[in-house]
């Protein structure tokens, strides 16, 4: 996958790693290819937990997610042909996964606009994905974080349109370039810059009356204030 | 001084600006535009503090472990794909009206010349209203199938609908090619019909190949909300009616279209 770089850490340990994991990645692919199915099981268990992470961030839903991540490997498996050997494994998966999550979610959406009674919506309060998240952070953290607040973010990254999501969680949370965007939304790269910022103004729009200080406060406090996340494209 | 614009704030938060010894100069001079920053910086820290359930290095050989058993036997298909039987049904399945329209129009070629176009336009519709009906009738055998699929046994948790899945995969391409057919042919009423057909399959085709009962259940809802299975029924009745009889195909008039549309 295409990343932003990063100012700490050692890169060329980093770069040495990659490269591994890539010509691994490869010989997995043509054992596949030649008939040797288990081969695949390598790419299954490298690439399984960015895969998840991925279709969480924009799924919003653990149940959805694992369904996003298993599906992305079954289409890797049936269309490995199509994958060029010199590419990269990972990014092709995170691909086929990012795609998929969108049918989902559109998919959802239309399910959603269907039912939409008032038994249906309090159903779906009830089954709050942030609720039924295992949440491992530590507990200051959590009573930190206001139960209005997280629904609040969520319901914000829900009125997000798919693309709109898709581009923020790749942005933002996975750190991907603006052409692995693009290239996911199927637009061109000033399009996927556009829609990138259009759902963090969307999401500032919605958030901010309910951030305030503290969250100002919180967010000089770790540090993070100006810092830039990666470099220029 | 002229201060940043909101665009060009969220560019340097989010590392996509080029001006970002520019942007960074004003805002160590800029108090504004720094009080701007910080409040897009809470908004994004507080979405950054969303709980993540984590998943652990044992989850891939989960994941594996649930996929393994749906994998085909080889994998891979690109080029190869045009070379499986199931593209050969429906290439086979156009190829079949193409030169069944083709032959038609020569043996109704016309010995007076008053008439000639609304015969061969006639055989034409006869050879795509029995390729239709056969596709319909298929459609229907697999759409029921699914709507009656009855909910995994006690000790099962999960349902698979790989064969159905694989028959709806196979009419799509079927399906597009009707309908791109019939679009042509002027009969808006039965490319609609086949245009929610094929929602309907794609729907299924994307599906996963294991389903949770809730699942299933919202697939047959899906199935059932778009009232498919009944008009896919009135429409093939349709057409075997017209089938039976000869010479006599009509043109879709508004009534019938209004019937279908109604359906």
């Amino acid at each position: 996958m295409i990343r932003m770089s990063e100012s700490a850490g050692s890169t060329q340990d980093r770069e040495a790693l990659q490269s591994a994991a890539r010509e691994s990645d490869a010989i997995a692919v043509e054992r596949t290819l030649a008939g040797e199915r288990d081969a695949f099981r390598v790419l299954v268990e490298r690439h399984s937990q960015q895969l998840f992470r991925l279709a969480y961030r924009m799924t919003g839903n653990e149940q959805d997610a694992e369904e996003v991540v298993q599906e992305a490997f079954l289409r890797a498996y049936r269309n490995l042909g199509q994958f060029g050997s010199r590419a990269n494994f990972g990014t092709w998966a995170y691909r086929i996964a990012a795609n998929y999550a969108i049918d989902r979610m559109r998919q959802k959406r239309t399910e959603d606009a269907r039912r939409q009674t008032p038994s249906a919506l309090a159903e779906e309060q009830e089954q709050d994905p942030l609720d039924l998240a295992p949440d491992e952070r530590p507990t200051p953290d959590r009573q930190a974080m206001n139960s209005e607040l997280r629904k609040k973010m969520e319901e914000a990254l829900k009125e997000l349109s798919s693309s709109e999501r898709t581009a923020f969680v790749m942005r933002h949370w996975e750190g991907c370039a603006i052409e692995e965007i693009a290239a996911v939304l199927k637009s061109t790269t000033s399009a996927a810059k556009n829609t990138v910022f259009r759902s963090v103004q969307k999401l500032r729009r919605a958030l901010e009356p309910y951030v305030g200080a503290r969250g100002a406060l919180q967010a000089k406090a770790a540090g993070a204030a100006p810092e830039p996340r990666g470099t220029e494209l | 001084m002229k201060h940043l614009t909101e665009e060009e704030l969220i560019g340097y938060r989010e590392g996509e600006t080029t001006q970002r010894e520019a942007i960074a100069e004003h805002l160590t001079s800029c108090t504004a535009c720094r009080t701007e920053l910080d409040r897009l910086e809470a908004v994004l820290s507080a979405l950054d503090n969303l709980p993540m359930p984590e998943r652990g290095p044992e989850y891939g050989r989960a994941v594996w472990q649930q996929i393994a058993p749906r994998l085909p036997e080889k994998a891979g298909r690109g080029w190869r794909a045009w070379f499986e039987p199931r593209r050969w049904v429906a290439i086979g399945a156009m190829a079949a009206i193409v030169i069944g329209a083709f032959v038609a129009g020569r043996w109704s070629k016309p010995k007076d010349s008053g008439a000639p176009a609304a015969s061969v336009a006639q055989v034409r519709e006869r050879v795509l209203v029995v390729a239709v009906g056969e596709h319909l009738g298929k459609s229907e055998m697999v759409l029921m199938e699914l709507a009656n699929a009855t909910p995994p046994a006690p000790g099962q948790k999960q349902i698979n609908i790989s064969a159905e899945q694989q028959r709806a995969e196979d009419l799509l391409d079927a399906n597009r090619l009707y309908r791109e057919t019939v679009q042509q042919s002027g009969d808006a009423a039965l490319a609609d019909v086949l245009d929610d057909l094929e929602r309907v399959l794609l729907d299924v085709a994307h599906s996963p190949q294991e389903l949770t009962p809730a699942k299933l259940e919202s697939l047959q809802k899906r199935i059932e909300a778009h009232g498919i299975l009944f008009k896919v029924r009135v429409v093939g009745k349709e057409l075997q009616e017209k089938q039976k009889t000869p010479n006599s195909a009509p043109a879709p008039t508004e009534s019938k279209a209004g019937e279908r549309n109604k359906a």
